[in-house]
């Protein structure tokens, strides 16, 4: 079973997808639920399979000597590995795929149009993501990471708002661009390093830094770092690529958008972490002013762009943009001179990874609930809407009266985005910023004002929405079904529960990131 | 060196042999009108017969004919690529109805010629004999071009290419006797050893300019690609797809046994490694720009085709084993990508006279099964994982950092790999996420419908025997004897 785990992890949703592409022959055309329910039943095995993990997760081992992971040879003339393991970094980001994918699958439950293509993409999709957080060997994470791109430009295109073509095609533009920089830098350190050949990453962390070879006059370590840094800061994304994320984000159906804020983006730190940082220790030293100035600027450029939008899933969107700054603020300040700083920094940056991923989901989440039935989600009207009266006018207001339950859980939302504490996203985002604080005084205090601005756009989001005097409009707006109750609820509780109880998360993170900090310290 | 007079050389010379048997037969059959409907059938089973005999004759490193040809496992993993490229479009065009039906006879000979033009110039050891089998392809590829007779794009396609390819293959022979001029002598092998010699490499140089003038026409190598689009649009599309594949085969095979044998192992002043990348950064980035403008898909594809030789140039710009084996590998898999990407599109110009992007709006609701195929052509010529074409990119890609040279070239591919799936994915986008209701669903004819299933699923299945290609293709290379 041990050795099973991790492979079934990956491929039951492959598994999934076939078993409908084989059903949709056998079925006639009317019975269309039998999709979404092979969906649920392969994502939720998926969810059990990951909570067996979990259980039985050893924190203290590392990938080589974890019983879950499996090593063989899958292509020896170009000595790649099907190599996958866990361990801390990827523990987490695990539970968060397997839990993501199998609520969304409820948020699409309604899906119209093409059930078969949708659930079987999206199964797809769902292995992509958890095989880029299992891969240890290079060129399947690679693949892995590429395989997400096809059902992913499939799914906001087919499935998406008025502007989804567009979307789609800048989706996947952006992105391929920086993985075939990733594919440059992964050929690069399987050709340099220095004891033989190989893409295994665990290998490459021994290899990696002895590499002496330069390039048009520049180190190729620092030439492998680049590139590796332009494709994992488009997924982030990092500041200036990330003009793909809002219009991908609003475009994109509400499941498939929960998927983006609250899986892939986190891809790209991850890849950094797990890639980057113990990869080329030396490069991250020199690069972390750089990384924890783009940090900082993604924090408050997104909070300001987010200030600006009159809509609701946007201003959500760019909030994703500026809690993913935290992150990279955190990772920035494995430079502190003071371990303790260090080990915030980190640990705030792979907490806030699943924090952000449960409370963007459940932002979304919201959002998608409100807009089914209003059809519109505004907040204020944009000046040139197609009905003039209504022009620049709220478009809702007092909300908080009619749907209650509703309002409650938005205000919790809301709250665990701006990071109020006692919820999950203040405790994460705290310790980025003790970290940042202890390694770059300057720019985590100019940072910090990001807390602000998150308080002014959702406080006033939530003012225009649900307070004030109730906009007539909407008195047949009903509150939230049951379903929208257990997808929510799971979601509710984690922002809860790492608010007050962050020790389940930070015991299974801390170990490896201690690893990481022993591989990076040595360099300052 | 083993040289073999002529009546010995013909044992071995029994799949080309076999070649011109079948033609004649093609020709005789098709002017009995009794016999006729027979035709088709006469030239499946002779292709067949003929890779039957190249498994039964083996190869051998002999030089045939006194030195003119070597049939030699290098040529022979070409004729079987080419076979088996001539066999799939004969298979295909039995229904096709933009070649006339009197002329259908004549269509399959003159395939079948070409495709001993190609056999030879896959084992030619000599200049003259590099000449007349470049010949043999070109003079019946512009017939075949014009087949259509009534069609007036298809004949204004076939002028363009007699134009084209006679002026090329004019500065080529020039620069063949360049070659001549210089080492008295027509045979590479000789050639090869009287440069390392040569005190006049401005005469060299230019001399291999030209020649690369004829070279770079049959591979449509920028500068030299300006029929490409035309001829491809005109030529009926059967055409197109065997033009788009067999030929580059052919040039590829013997670019490499041309440089390799003249070049390989002195230290002659001629940097043509340099020359290449130039020719193959062009090729690739001129190719892909001028494909994203092209409504008409036989056009697209033209271009998608010229960006690929870009691609397998960038490999051949690096000297070495590994280099010639990846243009081989990538050879192999875009025969498959490149035929099924093709034949969609004769389906959709059969089924519903679709010529334009705009004309595939939609049809994947239509014809869901061959629209998944074409998406999986569209993302393995594309280059994306977890395609065919992504591994064949590596395998080129990585050549520049086994010889360590031409970085920027990478760098220049990768961002080609970008812009090309802007218009791979327009198709794909049109296929899918537009809508046309008054689109019916219409059936095709099952010869075309297995053969885009079969060519594009090597897409996916190749993982299957990768490593295996790959290990063949590099212990096939390391026994050539020409590195």
């Amino acid at each position: 079973m041990d050795s099973w785990i991790l492979s079934l992890l990956i491929f039951i949703p492959v598994i999934g997808s076939v078993a409908m592409l084989m059903a949709s022959n056998s079925i006639g055309k009317e019975n269309k639920n039998i999709y979404k329910i092979i969906a649920l039943i392969a994502t939720g095995l998926q969810l059990i399979l990951a909570a067996i993990l979990y259980i039985n997760f050893d924190p203290s081992l590392g990938i080589e000597e974890s019983p879950f992971t499996v090593q063989v040879d899958w292509i020896s003339s170009f000595n790649i590995q099907y190599f996958i393991g866990v361990d801390g970094l990827s523990m987490p980001m695990v539970l968060l795929t397997a839990l993501l994918s199998f609520l969304c699958i409820g948020i699409s439950w309604n899906i119209k149009k093409a059930p078969l293509g949708y659930f079987a993409l999206f199964l797809l999709l769902d292995a992509g993501m958890m095989g880029v957080f299992l891969s240890m060997d290079f060129f399947l994470f690679y693949v892995f990471w590429e395989v997400m791109l096809l059902p992913m430009y499939f799914l906001i295109g087919m499935w998406g708002g008025p502007q989804r073509h567009y979307a789609a095609i800048k989706f996947f533009l952006y992105t391929l661009f920086g993985s075939v920089f990733m594919l440059l830098g992964m050929l690069a350190l399987y050709y340099y390093a220095p004891d033989g050949n190989t893409f295994n990453l665990i290998e490459l962390i021994k290899q990696a830094p002895r590499i002496e070879a330069s390039l048009w006059g520049y180190d190729m370590k620092f030439l492998i770092w680049i590139s590796l840094f332009i494709g994992f800061a488009i997924k982030v994304p990092v500041f200036p690529f990330h003009t793909w994320l809002p219009l991908a984000h609003v475009e994109a159906p509400t499941a498939i958008s929960v998927i983006l804020a609250g899986v892939l983006l986190k891809m790209g730190t991850y890849g950094m972490l797990r890639i980057s940082y113990p990869l080329l220790p030396g490069e991250v030293v020199n690069f972390s002013f750089i990384l924890a100035l783009l940090g900082v600027i993604n924090i408050l450029w997104g909070a300001i762009n987010a200030i600006a939008q009159t809509d609701m899933k946007k201003m959500v969107a760019y909030s994703s943009v500026s809690h993913m700054g935290y992150v990279l603020l955190g990772m920035a300040a494995v430079v502190s001179t003071e371990s303790a700083g260090a080990e915030a920094g980190l640990n705030g940056a792979v907490m806030q990874m699943f924090n952000h991923g449960t409370i963007t989901a459940m932002l979304f989440m919201l959002v998608g609930v409100l807009y089914d039935q209003a059809h519109h989600r505004w907040i204020v009207y944009p000046d040139d809407y197609e009905k003039p009266e209504l022009a620049g006018k709220l478009a809702f207001g007092g909300l908080a009266s009619k749907v209650p339950v509703f309002n409650g859980f938005i205000v919790l939302a809301f709250f665990a985005g701006l990071g109020l504490p006692a919820l999950s996203g203040f405790i994460s985002e705290a310790l980025c910023f003790i970290g940042g604080f202890s390694a770059f005084r300057v720019l985590t205090i100019i940072g910090t004002l990001g807390i602000l601005l998150n308080a002014i756009y959702f406080l006033r989001a939530y003012q225009r929405v649900f307070l004030g005097p109730f906009n007539e409009d909407y008195k047949d707006l009903k509150d939230m079904s049951n379903r929208d109750l257990a997808i929510i609820l799971p979601l509710a509780f984690l922002t809860l529960l790492f608010g007050v109880y962050p020790q389940p998360l930070m015991n299974i993170i801390s170990n490896s990131l201690n690893k990481i900090i022993i591989i990076v310290q040595p360099y300052i | 060196m083993n040289l073999f007079t002529n009546l010995e050389s013909l044992s071995l010379y029994l799949p080309e042999l076999m070649a011109v048997f079948l033609i004649l037969a093609i020709f005789l059959s098709e002017s009995l009108p009794n016999y006729r409907h027979l035709t088709f059938n006469i030239s499946i089973i002779g292709l067949l017969l003929i890779a039957f005999t190249m498994f039964v004759v083996p190869s051998s490193n002999k030089l045939l004919f006194q030195g003119m040809i070597v049939n030699d496992s290098f040529s022979y993993y070409f004729k079987y690529l080419i076979i088996l490229s001539t066999f799939s479009v004969i298979l295909v065009s039995k229904k096709d109805n933009s070649v006339i039906n009197e002329v259908k006879g004549e269509y399959y000979g003159m395939l079948v010629i070409i495709m001993l033009g190609m056999f030879t110039m896959v084992s030619a050891k000599n200049l003259l004999m590099i000449y007349l089998s470049i010949e043999l392809v070109s003079i019946p590829s512009y017939i075949i071009a014009g087949i259509s007779k009534n069609d007036k794009e298809s004949n204004e396609a076939s002028l363009k290419y007699v134009i084209y390819g006679s002026f090329a293959s004019g500065i080529m022979l020039f620069g063949l006797s360049f070659l001549y001029g210089l080492t008295g002598s027509t045979d590479i092998n000789f050639i090869a050893n009287s440069l390392i010699t040569n005190d006049n490499p401005l005469t060299l140089y230019i001399s291999i300019l030209f020649i690369l003038v004829g070279f770079g026409y049959k591979i449509s190598m920028v500068p030299f690609h300006y029929w490409t689009p035309d001829v491809y649009q005109g030529a009926p599309i059967t055409v197109t797809a065997f033009l788009s594949v067999a030929p580059k085969i052919a040039g590829f095979a013997i670019m490499i046994r041309f440089f390799y044998t003249l070049f390989a192992g002195s230290s002659l002043d001629v940097n043509w490694p340099e020359l290449i990348a130039i020719f193959s950064a062009l090729t690739m980035t001129i190719g892909n720009i001028l494909a994203l403008k092209q409504v008409n898909i036989k056009r697209l594809l033209a271009y998608s085709s010229i960006s690929h030789v870009g691609y397998m140039l960038l490999a051949f710009s690096i000297v070495g084993p590994q280099s010639i084996s990846s243009i081989m590998f990538y050879l192999f898999f875009y025969l498959f990508m490149n035929l099924s990407a093709f034949y969609m599109a004769m389906y959709m110009s059969k089924a519903y006279n679709a010529n334009n992007i705009d004309d595939w709006n939609g049809i994947a609701s239509k014809a869901p099964i061959l629209s998944f195929f074409m998406v999986l052509s569209l993302a393995s010529l594309a280059g994306l994982p977890p395609t065919s074409g992504f591994v064949a990119k590596v395998y080129i890609l990585r050549n520049i950092f086994i010889g360590e040279q031409f970085m920027w070239l990478a760098v220049v591919a990768i961002i080609n790999t970008v812009i090309s799936l802007y218009y791979y994915f327009s198709i794909v986008k049109a296929m899918y996420f537009m809508e046309n209701p008054d689109l019916e669903a219409k059936k095709s004819d099952k010869f075309l419908f297995w053969s885009i299933i079969i060519f594009s699923s090597q897409n996916i299945l190749f993982y299957f025997y990768w490593s295996q290609l790959w290990d063949y293709l590099d212990s096939l290379v390391s026994n050539m004897g020409i590195i």
